[in-house]
């Protein structure tokens, strides 16, 4: 029954606690199996274990960093966006789905290297709601902080994840691939 | 009515429901006539798909038997402290 669920709680304990992931599903797997009686609905299994492996990061594993609201507010350009961006540039010519296209150019390994190369507080929030589908109200509670900062640190994140999409389809040449296989 | 500018400052979180009714209402205005400003809401839409597709990276093998391994061992714990429970109060 949890077997199938290891693959996400896995990802999602890289991503908060970086090599201390495995440690962290294992700890978070004891206290499931502890509070077993608790799941109300099996078929909602997923969700609660997500829940124990949040509880517990933010109780053990990163009790001793620095918290999200301790890190100074930085201001981002949220006047262009990517969309907008991608369409003055132009950097795919012969497309029709120019920002479709723009957005296929990025393999799973090239979304997780733009990922790791945000600030963890930018990475954090936007993992937890984006990717893996956390209520705002539920990340907030798992990394401690009042629900606007949690909100606030997604919108700026959100906005240095659009810039470093297009800075490293530059740097990696993704888009010049694209284009010269077009017709 | 907003401006483009308001309108794309708030798209993420009016996909997420994390606006208040009123700037959802001036959103929704916005877009019905303003065709840039849906193409931005289509491609948000598209951006968090890509990040939801990401999420299930693959197990490594070694930390996979390993998670296995242990998941294993809760289970006979478990089933182990049911049989003792069930003996103690037959």
């Amino acid at each position: 029954m949890v077997g199938p669920h290891l693959p996400a709680l896995y990802g999602l304990a890289c991503q908060l606690v970086g090599d201390r992931a495995e440690d962290a599903v294992q700890e978070a797997l004891v206290k499931a199996f502890r509070k077993y009686e608790q799941l109300e609905d099996p078929g909602a299994i997923g969700a609660w274990l997500r829940t124990i492996l949040l509880n517990h990061v933010r109780d053990t594993v990163r009790r001793d960093e620095r918290h999200l609201d301790e890190i100074p507010v930085e201001q981002v350009d949220d006047t262009r966006s990517l969309y907008r961006r991608i369409a003055d540039e132009d950097p795919l010519p012969y497309s029709d789905t120019l920002h479709l296209d723009f957005l296929s150019c990025f393999s799973v390994p090239d979304v997780w290297a733009v990922l790791d190369d945000l600030p963890d507080h930018y990475r954090t929030p936007l993992v937890l709601v984006h990717m893996y589908g956390v209520p705002t109200r539920e990340a907030a509670k798992a990394l401690d902080v009042p629900l606007n900062t949690l909100l606030s640190q997604l919108h700026r994140g959100r906005k240095r994840f659009e810039q470093s999409l297009w800075d490293y389809a530059e740097t990696n040449d993704l888009l010049r691939e694209r284009d010269g296989a077009a017709p | 009515m907003i401006s483009c500018s308001e309108a794309v400052q708030q798209l993420w979180d009016y996909l997420e429901n994390e606006v208040a009714e009123a700037d959802r209402a001036a959103i929704e205005q916005h877009l019905a006539f303003c065709r840039r400003c849906c193409g931005e809401v289509e491609f948000a839409e598209e951006l968090q798909s890509v990040l939801a597709s990401a999420a299930e990276i693959e197990l490594p093998r070694a930390v996979e038997r390993r998670l296995t391994s242990a998941l294993d061992g809760l289970d006979s714990e478990r089933s182990q402290a049911q049989a003792t429970d069930h003996g103690g109060t037959a």
